[in-house]
């Protein structure tokens, strides 16, 4: 697994792919998964991460998701963001086709 | 066109079952992950960034038009309406949903196509020349050959372990157009003065981290006795090659480490046992079985002009300089082979709707002797078209978007799919292409600057061939932002060779700049006739490298 956080980021989430149809989902604070990043928990610090991390992975999570990992993310006046290219693109969809993806139910 | 006999049918039937039984189980959560992963990548599907991808093989990229269809039809029912032609002649569905793919495998089976090998460490799918039975000079159609290689790898049951995956190439004519130099095992169909048909072997090419030439193992190795060659070729690799280290496990790195002639000794002598046994020769009467699938079809008595053809070139001069870039040269007088550009201005490489694909699986069955190719290159080619009804074939492919005049300019780019779906990329490789084609979107600027091939990967897997560029662009992360470095003078042909790097790498914002000035360096200094690719030949990296960093 390749690492989506850089070495003392302060901030992170946990994301997935559902099993059923691959869809980008992510860890929300109650231990459900959503499908926008908006909704996704937001981890401060590494002990915090650890521990949503280890919140994604009960032991019947493979029912529901794929190799849920914790990724960067930064806040912006008062919102976050994901930090890299790859995981903006994660929450929205291809670049090249705003039509497909969750951008395309966001009205993006 | 090969059909199925009821063996291959059987297969393929009983896979998709099996299949089909290992899906429900994941989901019933019967099965871990970590067991059905291995399952899935056997059939083909991949898990992507925003879904999963299913990988279908179109061997030796040949197509029916019913084939066509189908394809078309799966992109409407279990896709988003469009599918993606590789470099390898495969076709990936980028959104199916895992439980619906086993319907689609069934869908799929009943025109005798399927996604098997198409991932892990086997034998992937054959490919070969787009042009196979439709140009002149070719010593045989190399699909005769894929498809005896196609059926003997296809479940081989020594070879589904092997250290990595393994990739074939046929060409049956001197110009490779299947970039069969860069591929684990390349083939090039000879015949000798004798009049017998027989294949130089080339062995142990490949991109990715560590790209190299493929060595020429055998000059010819006569037809009864190939499959019993590279089976001997397997077994040396299979045996020896390393398992410990999957960025080292490739052939290529075996050749490379025990030599040449080493390798070429252990080849022959495992050759000798296995050509001995006849347990691989294959029957004449099966040879001839399969050959008969290729013959030629029943091409009209035609003069080598049409009148109509000439007219409309006259009337028309859109489409004049569509049949100058994209109509090549048939071996049947009053034919031609007709690429389709999968590259429109500003378009995504390699990508067509399902209406494109039916409308391409239209005119091949009404003008194209109901075949199809697909190209490594990511193009489709309507192989035999009667000069006669050439108009008529470019009217309705430009009512499609599909007659961009651009085959081999610098807008008809290689990309892989890159960071806008791939879960291996480090950077994007489509809007790269997108931008170099909208810069150099006018066709006369494409023309005057004449052959030029742009191959972009948005990792160093390579799938995108940027090693064999004339121009290659290799997309690299750095703290999680895209830079894109440059190399020149690689070539998939018969003149193969790697790319050289240029220097630093460029931003997404400097790097279209960066081609221009590549490109107005190389007008500055051709000499009459040259290509980008002769020119950087002649003159060398140093011109280029500095205009390219001049501040």
């Amino acid at each position: 697994m390749a690492q989506h956080s850089a070495k003392g980021a302060r901030f992170q989430a946990v994301t997935a792919n559902r099993l059923s149809d691959g869809e980008v989902v992510y860890l929300t604070d109650d231990g459900q998964w959503a499908d926008h990043f908006d909704a996704a928990a937001i981890a401060d610090g590494a002990e915090a991460a650890d521990a949503l991390l280890a919140a994604a992975m009960p032991a019947d999570f493979e029912l529901h998701v794929l190799e849920p990992y914790l990724f960067e993310v930064a806040e912006e006046n008062g919102a976050y963001k994901p930090v890299s290219v790859r995981e903006t693109i994660r929450a929205a969809g291809p670049t090249v086709r705003l039509d497909l993806g969750k951008q395309a139910d966001m009205g993006a | 066109m090969y059909r199925y006999d009821e063996f291959d049918h059987q297969l393929v039937a009983d896979r998709v079952k099996q299949f089909r039984g290992q899906v429900e189980r994941r989901v019933a959560g019967e099965i871990t992950e970590d067991a059905f992963k291995p399952l899935r990548l056997m059939n083909g599907v991949y898990l992507q960034l925003h879904a999963y991808m299913l990988r279908v093989a179109i061997p030796y990229g040949t197509l029916s038009s019913k084939q066509m269809h189908m394809l078309a039809h799966l992109a409407r029912k279990y896709d988003r309406g469009y599918g993606h032609f590789t470099t390898r002649q495969n076709i990936q569905y980028n959104w199916p949903a895992l439980d619906k793919i086993p319907d689609l495998l069934d869908e799929l089976a009943s025109v005798e196509m399927h996604a098997i090998q198409t991932s892990g460490n086997c034998i992937r799918n054959v490919t070969s020349d787009q042009y196979a039975g439709a140009i002149e000079d070719e010593a045989e159609d190399p699909r005769i050959i894929s498809e005896i290689i196609r059926q003997w790898s296809t479940f081989h049951p020594e070879f589904t372990y092997l250290p990595r995956k393994f990739k074939i190439a046929v060409t049956g004519h001197e110009n490779d157009r299947a970039a069969i130099k860069l591929h684990d095992i390349g083939l090039v169909v000879k015949k000798n003065t004798a009049g017998d048909i027989g294949y130089e072997v080339h062995v142990g090419g490949g991109q990715g981290r560590t790209p190299f030439i493929a060595k020429k193992m055998a000059d010819f190795v006569p037809k009864e006795s190939l499959l019993a060659y590279l089976e001997a070729v397997m077994r040396v690799y299979n045996m020896l090659g390393r398992r410990d280290n999957s960025y080292k496990a490739r052939i290529k790195i075996l050749v490379h480490e025990t030599g040449e002639a080493e390798m070429r000794r252990m080849v022959e002598e495992e050759f000798a046992k296995i050509d001995a046994s006849q347990m691989l020769a294959v029957p004449q009467a099966e040879i001839d079985r399969i050959s008969a699938y290729f013959a030629a079809p029943a091409f009209e008595d035609l003069p080598a002009t049409s009148d109509a053809f000439d007219a409309a070139k006259t009337e028309d001069a859109n489409f004049a300089r569509w049949v100058r870039a994209n109509v090549v040269a048939h071996k049947q007088d009053g034919y031609g082979i007709v690429n389709i550009s999968l590259k429109p201005i500003g378009g995504v490489p390699g990508d067509a709707t399902d209406a494109q694909m039916d409308i391409v699986a239209e005119l091949a069955k009404v003008y194209s002797f109901d075949e199809v190719r697909v190209t490594h290159e990511q193009n489709l080619v309507l192989p035999h078209v009667q000069l006669d009804d050439m108009k008529a074939v470019y009217d309705a492919l430009a009512a499609h978007d599909l007659a961009t005049a651009n085959l081999g300019l610098i807008s008809d780019a290689i990309a892989c799919p890159g960071l806008d779906y791939c879960n291996l990329a480090n950077a994007r490789s489509i809007p790269l292409a997108q931008e170099i084609s909208e810069r150099f979107a006018d066709l006369d600027r494409q023309y005057d600057i004449g052959e030029l091939k742009i191959k972009i990967s948005g990792c160093i897997n390579a799938c995108g061939h940027h090693h064999v560029g004339h121009i290659g662009i290799l997309g690299v992360d750095k703290k999680g932002t895209e830079f894109y470095q440059i190399s020149l003078g690689g070539a998939a042909d018969e003149n193969a060779a790697i790319g050289q790097i240029t220097g630093r790498a460029f931003t997404e914002e400097t790097i279209v700049d960066a081609i221009e000035t590549l490109v107005t360096t190389y007008k500055d200094e051709r000499q009459a006739g040259e290509r980008f690719i002769d020119t950087y030949n002649r003159i060398g990296m140093a011109p280029f490298k500095e205009r390219l960093y001049a501040e």
